[in-house]
């Protein structure tokens, strides 16, 4: 995708500068991008604003960041697609982050993503079909004192088991009565 | 800012300390099992009770036992609560009138705690971490200013070499003379990066420091700079660490408003800021020339040293790196005395080291030790040995890049070199316990998938060698694998271990070899006979797929 909008690059900055201006979001990450005075080494955290904002990291939004930071699009894409905790994918309403840290797995936290797996019928890193759950694992949330952890919208819950897991996610996945 | 207003601040916080004080810790762990709301209910008791005159409640850092979190100390009880809910409040607040309780008691004089020796984890569980009073009530920022009205640069680094203070990240660089490299190399621009991109899995000790303590951290850091002549520092955060990087913000605006980062501080003419930069899920980032790729805002990939960051760092400039736990032993040192330190730990490694223990383990948590423990007192005494009866089988240090130790070596006292000896590393101090139920081709295939995924692909034989590893691996956890593979295995790792260009690949096979030197039997149970027999023998060969 990303190629072909570099090809006709006068026309696709104008496209993304005609759509930003209409999105209040992108006048928030410019002032943001203008508090680290649009400098270079500020990518990381343009895009961290920006995933915050947006939930994912589109061809446009990156485009955007290119273009006021005035960087070359090749490397926008490149720091996004390098990070694990940028992602390019819309994100689902929910989200469910199972920790596949060492202390986790010994644990049995991977007993507890294939459970999560089988029921809302994804794979770890995909998005149910209704974008209600999003799965997705961890290499370590640092919580392994209470291992094995999983994160359900941003709270870390402590000591989980397939059991709890599912009884926590039944609301959020529509087949999982 | 002058040595008379700290002192004013500690006298004033020391003066406001009420009789009674509980503590109610405040770390992630024990937040995640809803401490916030503990504390809260614990305030309005207090509160309810007419003691607010008397009772402070204190949010604190890590209490260190997180399995039995959350927890809320009483001073005047000497007591430890675990497991408090929101609804025991009340009770424990009773206690303090004479009232009895049911909610589960700790016990101080465990050897967990009772075999502890604190140095970096000191103000920890006891003071308010966000709260820059509460940390010069305890000491805090008299190390920065006798550093820099009475010590000369020269001085600093002199005292950091005299105290054998070794890097804490893994590696073991004595940081005396990293320092020393820094200051010697001539620049108008030098930079001090505190690495707390703490990827290994199964290790929390930085996140701990950084949540109990940040303000040690930032005058270690302060200190850092003046020994060689840096005024800008950054710290290197992961961004799953959300409380670490609120607390640390929180920690640097606090210092600046009291002149203790900024410019002329304690009116001498040095100058000192920090910025705290947030990682983007990338374990290379560990790896400091990649984490300085990343700082510089690009993709984080290593490149071959020499040179080495303290003569060509961060955007060309001279560039000290160390650890967040490296950071947190400095004050200390600095305020007792380079003497006293050297006096702990072993001959050539000085000092305590933080662990986190985990896992397969009674008591889970953060234990701080001297340097020369024996493992065993760690797991067995401290940890209290498996849970449920179970046995102990191996202990994994250093995580991805380190081995697990089987149970016969456990009276392996736990340093730098011993730890090498073994085929593992001390690593920054992740400790993973595995039982008996604990495959160790599984353990082995883990990290190869996790070196795999963190590969950043800059050479080949990490990019390729770790995939084809792990492909021989589930291979051989499959039951298709034959000793041929086992011995391409081998060789593989050796290659990978000699080629790869930075410390990823160089210790990507660390957990092979190591489960490979000490359970060879778990991989030689899965094995299949070689269809083709043992050797290059055709014969063999045709004999064998006659009888299929």
């Amino acid at each position: 995708m990303l190629p072909t909008l570099l090809h006709e690059k006068p026309k696709a900055a104008d496209r993304v500068m005609q759509h930003a201006s209409g999105d209040k979001r992108f006048k928030i990450l410019e002032a943001h991008m203008k508090k680290h005075q649009f400098k270079h080494d500020a990518l990381i955290e343009v895009l961290h604003k920006a995933q915050e904002l947006f939930g994912f990291l589109d061809d446009d939004l990156l485009l955007f960041v290119a273009y006021k930071l005035k960087l070359p699009a090749s490397r926008v894409y490149g720091v996004a697609t390098f990070y694990h905790f940028f992602t390019l994918k819309p994100q689902g309403k929910h989200t469910c982050v199972v920790c596949l840290g060492t202390a986790c797995y010994v644990k049995g936290s991977a007993r507890v993503l294939e459970a999560v797996e089988a029921r809302a019928k994804i794979k770890a890193g995909e998005t149910t079909p209704d974008n209600q759950l999003s799965l997705l694992t961890a290499r370590c949330i640092g919580a392994c004192g209470i291992a094995p952890a999983v994160v359900y919208d941003g709270t870390v819950t402590p000591r989980q088991t397939p059991e709890t897991a599912l009884e926590h996610l039944k609301g959020w996945i529509s087949n999982g009565n | 800012m002058v040595i008379d207003d700290l002192n004013a601040i500690a006298e004033k916080e020391q003066a406001a300390r009420k009789k009674t004080v509980i503590r109610c810790c405040m770390a992630a762990g024990c937040m995640s099992s809803n401490s916030e709301t503990v504390k809260k209910n614990l305030e309005q008791a207090v509160k309810d009770a007419g003691l607010a005159d008397e009772v402070e409640v204190r949010g604190v850092g890590c209490m260190k036992l997180c399995c039995e979190g959350p927890l809320v100390s009483v001073d005047t009880q000497d007591a430890l609560y675990e497991k408090v809910t929101p609804e025991d409040a009340l009770e424990l607040v009773k206690t303090l009138k004479g009232g009895k309780t049911k909610v589960k008691r700790g016990d101080f004089n465990h050897p967990f705690f009772k075999k502890q020796l604190s140095i970096v984890l000191t103000n920890s569980g006891e003071i308010d971490p966000e709260r820059i009073e509460a940390y010069i009530a305890a000491d805090g920022y008299q190390a920065l200013h006798h550093v820099l009205r009475e010590l000369t640069p020269k001085e600093v680094v002199e005292a950091m070499v005299k105290s054998g203070l070794r890097g804490r990240g893994g590696a073991g660089f004595p940081t005396g003379l990293k320092w020393g490299t820094v200051a010697k190399t001539q620049s108008a621009q030098k930079y001090v990066i505190c690495n707390a991109d703490e990827g290994d899995p199964g290790a929390f000790m930085d996140r701990s420091v950084l949540e109990s303590d940040p303000h040690s951290v930032l005058e270690g850091m302060a200190v850092a700079a003046y020994a060689v002549g840096a005024n800008q520092g950054f710290i290197y955060c992961r961004a799953e660490y959300p409380l670490a990087i609120k607390r640390l913000q929180n920690a640097i605006k606090q210092a600046k408003t009291l002149g203790l980062l900024g410019s002329g501080i304690f009116e001498s003419p040095f100058n000192f800021n920090i910025d705290i930069r947030i990682g983007a899920g990338a374990f290379v980032c560990g790896e400091e020339t990649a984490l300085m790729a990343s700082v510089e805002g690009k993709r984080g990939t290593p490149r071959p040293r020499p040179p080495f960051p303290a003569e060509s760092g961060l955007w060309g400039c001279p560039t000290l790196i160390n650890n967040v736990e490296t950071f947190a032993n400095v004050p200390p040192i600095l305020r007792k005395g380079a003497e006293w330190f050297a006096g702990i730990g072993t001959e050539k490694s000085k000092g305590t080291k933080v662990f986190a223990l985990a896992g397969k383990i009674t008591n889970t948590g953060l234990i701080e030790v001297p340097m020369g423990t024996p493992l065993r007192q760690i797991v067995e005494e401290m940890g209290g040995g498996a849970p449920d009866g179970g046995k102990i089988k191996a202990v994994q240090t250093g995580g991805p890049s380190g081995g697990c130790i089987p149970a016969e070596a456990l009276d392996t006292p736990v340093d730098y070199d011993s730890l090498t000896k073994l085929g593992s590393i001390m690593g920054s101090g992740g400790m993973i316990v595995m039982d008996e139920t604990t495959r160790m081709v599984d353990v082995a295939r883990y990290f190869m998938e996790f070196c795999v995924d963190e590969s950043c692909g800059k050479c080949v034989p990490c990019r390729a060698g770790t995939a084809q590893m792990l492909h021989l691996l589930e291979k051989i956890l499959n039951r298709q694998g034959t000793a041929r593979d086992l011995a391409k295995l081998e060789e593989l790792c050796d290659m990978v271990k000699n080629t790869s260009l930075c410390g990823l690949g160089q210790t990507a096979p660390n957990p092979t070899l190591s489960t490979l030197r000490y359970f060879r039997k778990e991989y030689e149970e899965l094995l299949q006979p070689d269809p083709f027999g043992p050797g290059r023998n055709g014969e063999a060969k045709k004999s064998q797929l006659a009888t299929k």
